[in-house]
């Protein structure tokens, strides 16, 4: 066999955290050759975007090798100079970040961040290289390629960007493409053509990848050897097909399995039963633009609606305006059938009380500087009167019921709990109101799939309890599958469908519901390639939505 | 590129808001003053007809308020009024008030030397200042970037006239390069007006580097974390590349804001170091024209600085709107 393109043995890792470095990454070796896509999976801290940019001999602040090699087609790139790997990267190594709209420079056209490369590595001029930017946007199906290229980031959608990024990685026709969670930040839709877009570019040109993600299921598309890692270490290695059908450790198999939470659907609510929450054709506008056009669906006691849809398609403004953040400029909203004052403002400390929020990102949405029982204290004290003894009593008891032991917790800041935890006290705080309705706004998309399946297990165990209500807003069907009764899809600020769980998830469905549901990768290596036969290359991603307008 | 104009249009009407405003604040201020013109002119002879008939003349026994609008009145048509001083001196040999020397005439020479003055320092200190923020940044946490800081500190916080005297004793008493008294005059050739600028204006280039190097370094810093960043240099790009081609185009909004304060300071806050090297800018005007309270060039001088930090803030903020992308070219 020849010898692999890159080649890494004993690779340790190092990083900075409350100024003493630990090893995040302990001895992981990796071979690839050329042409050869490897899917490195993992949970966050599982140190795969690390490992991928040591691969390209590069470290973030805080973060150093301490120990193995990495040698790529025979450089060492641990003890290569800055000169010697400044010229391969860019040239012979490229790299594809998650978030194609923070890695686009905003002050630069995309065409120039696309030639800057060649030009400065002395691979093209700068007319050849647009030239060339031209085909690879035309090869890569974004519109108008003539034309594109000639935008700023901010003027072309998350999706083509991502696509425009890809372009530019291969601007120099590298050996080797790190691709660090490129479709993460996308919607199930557009995801489609940027996966379907990626492995046809690396096809055409024989081009080696390492393909990180946390989604099994995409990498199943894109890889043909998944390295499995877990905090720092390798759990194991195979073709894509053998860890598919027989994951060999348990730590593997586990990984398989998360998808399998699911909750029994509750029986449809009593005939002429009040619900708790109604929203009866709201309109809502940022400034001039309409965002939400007739929006209307009921929530139940005990029951769990979920609002699914794209990003923009307007979830998380339906939620602002139940809460009265943002006031419909038309339209009702009922409290179990009491009409609610459409600014939170005018509402009284008792309907306030009764709607409660848990946010999707539990680092911002919990102030840094106050502790665990101060930041569930507030509620507890604002909305019951509780003080001293009796709110740090009743905290206790909060934590016990969100699963933290409280003697451990309570006097803690949030920076020194896990992903997890943090979501945990969010939905903590959103209890000690002791509401009826809480809306769950993306609480799990933040987190891994083991954490978030416990989030979910949490949530049903207290909805059994109490007879809570949840808005639950995601635009991951498997969740919507796990946790919802009812199921609001929503496309561009209306909803196109809504029913039972069961319903929406066997046809005939509304077509738009039939692109996302069809849109969700599967474990099969084999569903891009077949979908993409059924659909048609001009049936995927925006084309489709677009199509549906 | 109409939503552009708009907030410019928008900030222009804002601005002469604000000169108004300013043009109140200014004429309440000077009027409150303590002490009268005619009693410091008159001195130990400020009986009190005497001083009445002065009063007339200069028309301060008007009620305020319309003291006012006739001033404002004449600043819109660009007439500031005559100075008392010059008015008082006129009506001793004879003539009438309306033949002094206008305030206009009085300033014009003067704001002309402060502004060539400016305009030098600012030719020199902004590229300096930015240059040296730039490669404080590329080298952060090196000796040159905690030497570039002890030099701008250390001049931001000695006194100005010691900075003015320590150029002095090394540029032109121990080396005798440059001459330490600028007196420049109309007529006098642009070589000469240049070099008896030099000194001051290095002097007032100590003085503005550090806000100006400070602000370009920490603006770039603060970029380098972000993820195109990580990009340009996963592209291979040498550091200097990506400082000055990804990070400063990204950085420029709030390094304008400091320069257009600084510069603003340039034009109103000169008057130590004008003093030290005798050079005729309003500076000076402004100080004697307080001293024996002659308040009609007291009054143009506010207003000349007014404006000026006003049109300086308007192009600032102009120019930070105009580096954002996102205004420049909408979806």
């Amino acid at each position: 066999m020849t010898e692999p393109l890159l080649k890494i043995r004993g690779l340790t890792l190092e990083g900075l955290s409350d100024e003493t470095w630990t090893q995040i990454v302990n001895g992981v070796d990796l071979d690839l050759h050329r042409g050869e896509v490897l899917g490195l999976i993992g949970e966050s801290g599982a140190g795969k975007s690390t490992i991928g940019l040591a691969a390209m001999g590069f470290t973030r602040d805080g973060v150093r090798i301490s120990g193995g090699s990495v040698e790529f087609d025979g450089i060492d790139l641990v003890n290569a100079r800055m000169g010697v790997k400044r010229d391969l990267l860019g040239k012979r190594i490229a790299y594809v970040a998650q978030s194609a709209a923070a890695s686009f420079n905003p002050a630069h056209k995309l065409i120039d961040q696309h030639t800057e490369a060649p030009v400065e590595h002395g691979v093209m001029n700068e007319k050849e290289s647009q030239e060339d930017a031209m085909r690879l946007y035309e090869r890569l199906r974004l519109p108008n390629p003539e034309e594109i290229g000639f935008r700023y980031p901010h003027q072309v959608s998350g999706g083509q960007l991502q696509r425009a990024m890809t372009a530019m990685a291969m601007s120099c026709r590298p050996d080797l493409i790190i691709f660090d969670e490129p479709t993460t930040a996308l919607d199930v839709t557009t995801q489609i053509e940027v996966l379907a877009a990626i492995r046809d570019i690396v096809e055409q040109f024989g081009t080696a990848a390492i393909y990180i993600t946390h989604d099994l299921a995409v990498v199943a598309q894109m890889a043909d050897r998944i390295k499995v890692l877990f905090r720092g270490d390798e759990v194991e290695e195979a073709a894509t097909r053998t860890m598919l059908d027989s994951p060999q450790e348990d730590y593997t198999r586990s990984l398989w399995a998360v998808r399998s939470f699911e909750r029994p659907e509750k029986p449809a609510p009593a005939a002429g039963a009040v619900p708790v929450i109604s929203v009866d054709a709201i309109d809502a506008f940022y400034g001039d633009v309409q965002v939400l056009r007739g929006v209307s669906f009921d929530i139940h006691e005990g029951r769990t609606v979920a609002v699914v849809g794209e990003s923009g398609s307007g979830k998380s403004t339906a939620a602002r305006c139940i809460t009265g953040l943002l006031p419909p400029r038309s339209g009702v909203i009922r409290l179990d059938g009491e009409e609610l004052p459409l600014d939170y403002r005018k509402r009284s400390k008792e309907q306030l009380r009764q709607i409660q929020m848990i946010y999707q990102m539990a680092d911002t949405a919990l102030n840094p500087r106050k502790t665990i029982g101060e930041i569930i204290g507030r509620p507890v004290e604002f909305y019951r009167g509780l003080k001293g003894a009796k709110r740090r009593d009743r905290v206790a008891q909060l934590l016990h019921e969100i699963e933290l032991p409280p003697g451990e917790y309570i006097d803690r800041l949030p920076s020194e709990l896990s992903g997890g935890q943090k979501q945990r006290i969010g939905i903590a705080r959103a209890l000690a109101a002791e509401p009826k309705f809480i809306i769950c706004d993306e609480v799990t998309s933040a987190l891994d799939q083991l954490v978030a399946e416990g989030i979910l297990r949490l949530l049903a165990r207290l909805q059994d309890e109490r007879k809570l209500s949840y808005m639950f807003i995601t635009h991951d069907l498997a969740t919507v599958r796990a946790i919802s009764d009812e199921v609001v899809v929503m496309k561009d600020g209306e909803v196109v469908e809504q029913g039972p769980k069961r319903e929406m998830f066997s046809p005939p469905h509304h077509p738009y519901t039939d692109l996302l549901l069809s849109s969700v990768p599967e474990m099969d290596p084999d569903w891009l390639t077949n979908l993409l036969e059924e659909r048609g290359r001009d049936n995927i991603g925006d084309a489709a939505v677009n199509k549906m307008a | 590129m109409s939503n552009v104009l708009r907030i410019i249009l928008q900030r222009l009407a804002l601005g002469l808001l604000t000169l108004f405003v300013v043009s109140v604040v200014i004429f309440a201020a000077v009027n409150l003053l303590p002490g009268d013109f005619a009693q410091v002119i008159l001195g130990q002879g400020a009986t009190p007809q005497a001083v009445e008939s002065i009063r007339r003349d200069l028309g301060l026994d008007q009620p305020v308020v319309l003291r006012y609008f006739d001033w404002l009145g004449g600043a819109l048509t660009g007439d500031l009024g005559t100075s008392f001083a010059q008015a008082n001196f006129a009506s001793f040999v004879g003539e009438g008030a309306a033949r002094g020397t206008t305030v206009m005439q009085q300033i014009a020479p003067r704001f002309a030397n402060t502004m060539f003055l400016a305009g030098v320092t600012a030719l020199i200190a902004v590229p300096f200042a930015v240059g040296l923020g730039i490669l404080a940044a590329l080298y952060r946490n090196t000796a040159f970037d905690k030497g570039a800081n002890v030099f701008a500190l250390t001049s931001i916080s000695s006194p100005e006239f010691f900075l003015a005297y320590v150029l002095i004793l090394f540029l032109a008493v121990l080396n005798p390069i440059l001459p330490s008294l600028s007196n420049i005059y109309a007529g006098m050739g642009l070589g000469e007006r240049l070099e008896r600028t030099l000194l001051p204006a290095l002097t007032l280039t100590l003085v503005v580097t550090a806000h100006m190097m400070r602000m370009t370094r920490a603006a770039i810093i603060n970029l380098l974390a972000s993820p195109y960043i990580e990009m340009a240099r996963l592209k291979g790009m040498s550091p200097m590349r990506v400082i000055v081609k990804h990070a400063l185009p990204n950085a420029l909004a709030p390094i304008i804001n400091v320069i257009a304060i600084n510069l603003a300071y340039l034009i109103t806050g000169v008057v130590v170091v004008e003093v030290v090297f005798v050079y005729p800018g309003i500076g000076q005007l402004f100080v004697d024209s307080v001293k024996i309270r002659d308040i009609p060039v007291v009054q143009a001088c506010c207003l000349i600085f007014a404006a000026a930090y006003i049109l300086l803030n308007l192009v600032a903020d102009i120019l930070s709107i105009l580096s954002n992308p996102r205004l420049r070219h909408p979806k």
